[in-house]
């Protein structure tokens, strides 16, 4: 009967914790490694418009590309914009 | 390259075993895989390299035969042929055990590699009984390897450490990479509290060449010290067809539901309803 109203059962919750641990591990990141990615991107973004440079995240993901043994993952930047009315048009010239 | 001319030339294949984690196994799958390529007539070298902490001689119940050991081999205490001891049970089946009072830097990889060109000269399998971890006595054991059977157990931890060991084997060249996973329950995949095979082989992507059961006939033979492939038992079947893969051959998986009890089949019919 519990199976039908279970939450997860423990092989799922085995599997879930090991993708997103793998990826940890495959990708060997440090968090410092993290910041200083996080202040280069920020630094090259605010070149072309306005940004909240405090409050960029960025993370690794599982999901990307196929090669060879597993997908590759992808790194992700959300990046708030300050201003957008700014004038953005400057730099397309 | 390299790995594939000089197999070429001498006929004879090295196979590590090895998991990252302790006590998935790995001791157990070298001395049955050893022991039953031997049975099938192959001429086989089991070689213990783990310093400091043998195991493999008391799994194969050659514990009192012990002169020589490899470290005694490396610092040219003894020849290479002093060093082995011939399991009288199985003819062709050989193991130099490795030293009990000393550590894992007794050893170098060039001096594997070298003793095991030497053994080439006169074993069609040489196979490496890796120890625990990812320091020297890992580097020392695939250092002479040319491929590999990664042993795990369908749990976090192990699983964990056999996706490392498998990316440092990559990154050292192998090509031929082979996953086992020991100590299955079917009757616990069944109830969602264990993952399955395909599950392992999805996360890990490679090749699987062996499933076996956790079966508690392994605990007796290693306790007789004569390891069970080819027996009448889950285990000793698995086994049995893990050695016939690693030589080649296509064989299908065993049905893993044999040997599970009749209440666990009942029990299992009333979960699914």
């Amino acid at each position: 009967m519990r199976h039908f109203f279970q939450r997860k059962s423990s092989r799922q919750v085995a599997k879930d914790r090991l993708k997103i641990l793998l990826i940890a591990d495959r990708v060997n990141c440090s968090p410092e490694m993290m910041e200083l990615i996080k202040t280069d991107i920020a630094k090259v973004i605010s070149k072309y418009m306005k940004i909240d440079a405090d409050n960029i995240e960025i993370q690794i993901n599982a999901k990307g590309f196929k090669s060879g043994r597993y997908s590759k993952p992808s790194l992700s930047a959300n990046i708030p914009i300050e201003d957008v009315t700014g004038d953005l048009n400057l730099n397309r010239q | 390259m390299e790995n594939q001319f000089s197999r070429e030339q001498s006929g004879s294949e090295v196979i590590v075993v090895t998991s990252g984690k302790g006590g998935v196994g790995k001791t157990t799958t070298s001395a049955n895989v050893g022991t039953g390529l031997a049975k099938l007539g192959r001429k086989v070298c089991l070689i213990d390299t783990d310093i400091g902490l043998r195991n493999l001689d008391v799994v194969m119940g050659l514990e009192n035969r012990i002169v020589y050991n490899l470290v005694d081999v490396v610092e040219g205490n003894c020849r290479v042929k002093q060093a082995l001891i011939r399991d009288k049970r199985h003819p062709g089946l050989y193991l130099m055990p490795s030293a009990q009072t000393r550590d894992k830097t007794a050893v170098t990889p060039g001096q594997m590699v070298k003793v095991i060109e030497h053994l080439k000269e006169q074993f069609e399998y040489i196979i490496l009984d890796c120890p625990a971890g990812i320091e020297q006595g890992f580097q020392n054991a695939i250092a002479g390897a040319d491929r590999a059977l990664v042993v795990t157990t369908p749990e976090v931890s192990a699983i964990r450490d056999a996706d490392r060991i498998i990316g440092l084997l990559e990154a050292n060249g192998f090509k031929q990479i082979d996953l086992i996973i020991n100590r299955l329950r079917t009757d616990m995949v069944r109830r969602g509290d264990m993952m399955s095979a395909q599950d392992v082989v999805d996360i890990l992507a490679v090749p699987l060449i062996g499933i076996v059961p956790d079966d508690e006939n392994v605990v007796v033979a290693t306790n007789q010290g004569e390891p069970l492939v080819g027996n009448d038992t889950p285990a000793g079947q698995a086994y049995a067809n893990v050695v016939q893969r690693v030589m080649g051959k296509e064989t299908p998986f065993l049905n893993l539901e044999r040997g599970i009890s009749f209440w666990t089949k009942v029990s299992g019919i009333f979960h699914r309803a």
